[in-house]
């Protein structure tokens, strides 16, 4: 052991100069493409930027709120809004309660084998969403389609999942719930598993049933497990794309149309970019705005 | 805590050897050996898929030039195209449809081959059908080389027709409508007389033209939607869904369209000469001896149908334009059309070509050769394919009785008048100047 | 007595007064029976949840079953009615398609060769990052941690018309670096770090300043290894992520070339809508890396997604 004095002592302000440089390659690549560009959207919003300025950039014109209006008249975005609400108001729920069914089955003292079933229960989340997208347009074939097939064991007539424009909607809302339960299956896992037993006991003691325990101990212990999953569910459906372009190519009639589909098309097929942005600052103020919302109801409930 | 010595060496090995890979593969991708010229094509569907087969004959005779096929499928090439362009990632040569033309210049992104051509002694413009040949024509220079002609007309299941008690294929709308009515009557719910997706613009087109409309009026300037002639076309086209004669379905809903066929679920379908190929391919051989081509029937007589096909088109960033014109001048004599025809059943845009016997004993070719007769161009705007997927998307509305007739030919005239507002206000500039 | 006299239940073990003492309550008669319904009333509710965890694993596993069986079936045999699940005769040439005709080897390369580098370079800049915020104070670290939460919360589809043209600039289209560059760097990956990085003991930290260690041999020195199980959860979510990834890719690569897989799919499957045993090969080779990947290494992939949500 030295017993000199070491005369080199990291100072505060030497910490602080080693803490940017750690953080200099993260903070550059995210202000630059990621930042900067979400910036540069609404930029994009207020000019007509398309693909004649692309050639030929000084055509560009400065439209002011010319792209909002138009996008406000457009009966193709409400649609696409409304169906994008529909996703995810219907989808999330559901995805929610089937990953909380089974979380509740995983957890049960009763049931071994458990890290094996969650493995089976989390697969699909792994998988390529534009491989199973693929699959399941298969599977949803009105006259080969298994779906149907397994239908007609029950007695229901085929339904033309992809091609009736009610249908199109639930059938990809079905196999996103399917696809996405995993995660959150997991998540609530957690959460139960930190659910003290006694209070099971103490419930129990008091002549509370199964159901009664679940309300009254899981489902408020588990208050602030549902809200974070409800904020990453809804944050994820609202961005739904890769099913229906595989799957449905927007249709029929621009049911699955959504609001990022329809973004994708207004800017990387037709090129109109200055319309295409004002629809991806929409979405971004929608998000923001059902984050906050959720965030409002879960607090006065939890 | 754990001393674990080899991941943490590990991930930065892993990534040193990412980016070395990455940049070496990057530069092979770009770079051309030595003396040798690459050339990059890029071509759709099952030409796409021949076109390799056909570059080795080519190779042979320069063997210092190679050429490298890319396939795209047309359902993403014209967003392929533009990302390409948008991207400065242009190949040297493209095959385009040939109503694609006209936006690409526009982008300024094709070679003039006008020069070229008037040098050349294989490529000789009055050989070539000039309906076609002026498709490729923007602002009186040539973009294009026509490659294959493509019109449509209908396949159809010659029995099943016999059957309803036709032994030639009906000429006017009127006989074409009692036909399928009949053949309606012999076939179950689920089965239709004709196949005509609604998700594919050909069709409300094609008997628009028939009627008479030219789509859009004042020089590409609006929409003509809602004017007599459109609107009677466009009638007949949703009456063929109204009256049962087709089901709305849309082309990704048909899973094996051949199958259909085969077993009389379908006895009609619109499509191009290279179907020639593929019925020929992938029906089986029963059904083989039992199909046929015919023209399409107009109000009074035979009808009219699209002036389509593909062109060769020359990018203008391309490097090696004096090669890529080569290429060009192969694909275009007459030998090699026909090679081309045998693979694929495209029909050659050269007349020489047509004289061969190949042509002349075949009896599919001859309804395309009738049909060629009968061909009008399409409006040669930019905006033409966000048009022409703007129509059967209104016209989906329209067959699924989502909107009447009227609104969506209103809607139609309205969506399509916004699209080509900013064409109208460059037309006004380089107008004002 | 009351039947759930409180004082008689032992805790947890779902015992009641009749295990213990049958019959002593509600006479003699069926007091054993009564020990014996318990027990089976147990065996019953054990049936009805594994029955019902078999079924919920069979819907799980079953589309890709289908996949799997589809993809060896012969031509055709996918389009019938009733739909077969297992193939008449079991074939390889779809997948020897894919191969030879229509170059999956290459797409699986470049997914490949994406994935490593992205999953590298992040872990990499996202773990210093990440460490820096749980662990070293500097001026403005709150401030630049707020906004960074607010990244989270944007949905990243509207950064990528700019982004788009922003490549295009640096003549980055159709390259690999277009789609790596933007992924080398995650808010989330940081988060994830700093998160598990703030129960580094200080102390530990500072004996090594002390000792003169500069603070990047700290960082590689101490933290890494002590951050290991997370280095590896964030590795094996970023190739996941990396490898499943569909928009950006299909906006930035128009070359096939350089397609990565679930974009060569995408595009194949518009072509060849009509060749259903071929599409499900190409689905069956798009998934089996990251299902290999995935139950390999399940256990630091799921604990950390347990452990990053579980909040206080």
């Amino acid at each position: 052991m030295s017993t000199t004095v070491r005369p080199t002592s990291r100072t505060p302000s030497d910490v602080g100069r080693a803490a940017w440089f750690f953080l200099a390659p993260a903070l550059l690549l995210i202000f630059v493409f990621f930042f900067l560009p979400v910036l540069a959207s609404l930029v994009l919003s207020v000019t007509d930027f398309d693909i004649y300025a692309i050639a030929n950039p000084p055509t560009t014109r400065f439209v002011g709120m010319a792209n909002y209006t138009k996008l406000f008249h457009s009966p193709e975005f409400w649609q696409a809004l409304k169906n994008t609400f529909y996703f995810a108001i219907v989808g999330g729920p559901l995805t929610i309660a089937v990953s909380l069914a089974t979380a509740l089955l995983l957890n049960a003292k009763l049931v071994r084998f458990k890290s094996f079933f969650r493995t089976i229960y989390f697969t699909p989340f792994v998988t390529t969403l534009v491989a199973v997208s693929i699959v399941w347009r298969y599977l949803y074939h009105t006259r080969y389609g298994v779906l149907n097939y397994a239908l007609a064991h029950v007695g229901i007539a085929p339904i033309d999942w992809l091609g009736n424009p009610h249908w199109a909607m639930p059938a990809i809302i079905l196999m996103s719930v399917w696809k996405n339960f995993g995660y959150n299956m997991l998540i609530f896992i957690a959460g139960l598993q930190a659910i003290p037993q006694d209070l099971y006991d103490a419930a129990e003691i008091d002549g509370a049933g199964p159901v009664r325990r679940f309300f009254a101990v899981t489902l408020p212990l588990l208050g602030p497990t549902l809200l974070f999953v409800s904020v990453i569910t809804m944050i994820g459906y609202f961005q739904l794309f890769s099913e229906p372009y595989v799957m449905t190519q927007g249709g029929p009639l621009r049911a699955t149309t959504s609001v990022v589909l329809m973004m994708y098309e207004e800017g990387f097929r037709w090129w109109r970019m200055g319309y295409a942005a004002s629809i991806a600052f929409v979405l971004f103020v929608v998000i923001l705005v059902a984050t906050l919302i959720q965030f409002r109801v879960q607090k006065e409930h939890v | 805590m754990r001393r674990n010595v080899p991941r943490p060496v590990l991930i930065p090995a892993l990534v040193f050897s990412g980016f070395l890979l990455t940049l070496s593969v990057e530069s092979c991708s770009t770079a051309s050996a030595g003396n040798n010229t690459t050339l990059r094509i890029w071509a759709m569907g099952r030409e796409g898929e021949v076109l390799s087969q056909l570059m080795p004959g080519f190779e042979k005779e320069h063997p210092d030039i190679h050429v490298e096929v890319q396939q795209i499928p047309w359902t993403a090439a014209h967003e392929k195209l533009l990302t390409a362009y948008v991207g400065d990632a242009t190949p040297d040569i493209a095959m385009l449809g040939n109503t694609w033309v006209p936006e690409f210049v526009a982008l300024n992104s094709l070679a003039p081959l006008d020069s070229f051509a008037d040098k050349s002694k294989e490529i000789r413009r009055d050989d070539f059908f000039s309906g076609i040949w002026k498709t490729n024509v923007v602002d009186g220079k040539t973009y294009g080389i026509p490659w294959y002609v493509d019109t449509r007309l209908i396949f159809y299941r010659s029995d099943l027709l016999a059957k309803a008690g036709y032994k030639e294929f009906p000429k006017t709308w009127a006989d074409w409508t009692a036909a399928m009515k009949k053949m309606k009557s012999q076939m179950s719910d689920k089965q239709f007389p004709l196949l005509m997706p609604t998700n594919e613009w050909p069709q409300p087109v094609m008997f628009a033209l028939e009627a008479g409309s030219p789509i859009l009026r004042d020089g590409g300037r609006y929409g003509a939607f809602e004017q007599p002639p459109f609107k009677k076309g466009f009638d007949f086209y949703l009456g063929l869904y109204q009256q049962g004669f087709a089901s709305p379905v849309s082309s990704s809903q048909v899973s094996n369209l051949f199958q259909e066929f085969e077993r009389g679920n379908i006895a009609m379908y619109i499509s191009g000469p290279w179907y020639i190929g593929e019925f020929k391919n992938r029906l089986d051989s029963a059904t083989q001896k039992k199909w046929m081509t015919a023209a399409m029937p107009g109000i009074n007589g035979p009808g009219t149908s699209l002036a389509l096909g593909s062109s060769l088109s020359l990018f203008a960033a391309s490097q090696h334009k004096k090669e890529a014109w080569l290429l060009m001048e192969y694909m275009s004599r007459p030998a090699i059309q026909l090679q081309f025809y045998v693979l694929t059943g495209d029909l050659p845009p050269r007349k020489a070509a047509w004289q061969d016997t190949t042509f002349a004993n075949n009896k599919y070719t001859r309804a395309f050769r009738d049909q060629l007769e009968r061909v009008e161009p399409l409006p040669q705007v930019p905006e033409w394919e966000e048009i022409a997927t703007t129509i059967f998307e209104h016209g989906e509305q329209a067959i699924r009785r989502a909107k009447t007739e009227d609104q969506t030919l209103a809607s139609l005239d309205q969506d399509v008048n916004a699209m080509l507002e900013k064409r109208r206000y460059l037309l006004a500039q380089a107008k004002g100047h | 007595m009351s039947r759930t006299n409180p004082r008689f239940v032992a805790r947890g073990s779902g015992k009641t007064t009749e295990d213990y003492l049958p019959g002593a309550v509600g006479g003699a008669a069926g007091g054993f029976g009564r020990a014996d319904s318990a027990r089976t009333r147990r065996r019953v509710s054990q049936i009805v949840l594994y029955v019902l965890l078999i079924i919920g694993a069979l819907i799980a596993l079953m589309p890709m079953l289908w996949m799997l069986s589809a993809s060896f079936m012969p031509t055709g045999e996918a389009s019938t009615y009733p739909p077969h699940f297992i193939p008449s005769r079991i074939t390889f040439s779809h997948y020897a398609d894919l191969f030879t005709r229509l170059n999956l080897g290459r797409y699986l390369f470049n997914s490949a060769l994406i994935a490593v580098v992205v999953t590298g370079v992040s872990l990499v800049i996202n773990s210093l990052a990440g460490y820096a915020f749980a662990k070293l104070r500097f001026r403005g670290r709150d401030r630049a941690f707020r906004i960074l939460s607010l990244g989270l919360v944007l949905p990243v589809q509207v950064a990528m018309l700019p982004l788009f043209l922003l490549m295009k600039n640096l003549h980055l289209i159709n390259t690999y670096w277009g789609v790596i560059i933007p992924g080398m760097a995650s808010i989330f990956g940081i988060f994830l770090i700093r998160q598990y990085a703030l129960s580094i003991p200080d102390d530990m930290l500072d004996a090594a300043r002390i000792d003169g260690a500069s603070e990047l041999r700290i960082y590689w020195s101490v933290v890494v290894p002590g951050i290991l199980p997370i280095l590896a959860t964030l590795a094996i979510w970023t190739f996941l992520a990396t490898w499943n990834d569909f928009m950006w890719p299909l906006i930035v690569l128009s070359d096939e070339a350089h397609y990565t897989l679930p974009v060569a799919l995408a595009n194949l499957s518009g072509e060849h809508v009509q060749d259903t045993e071929l599409m499900m090969a190409g689905s069956v080779l798009t998934v089996i890396p990251v299902l290999a990947v995935f139950l390999f290494l399940q256990r630091y992939y799921i604990q950390g997604v347990m452990a990053g949500s579980v909040k206080g």
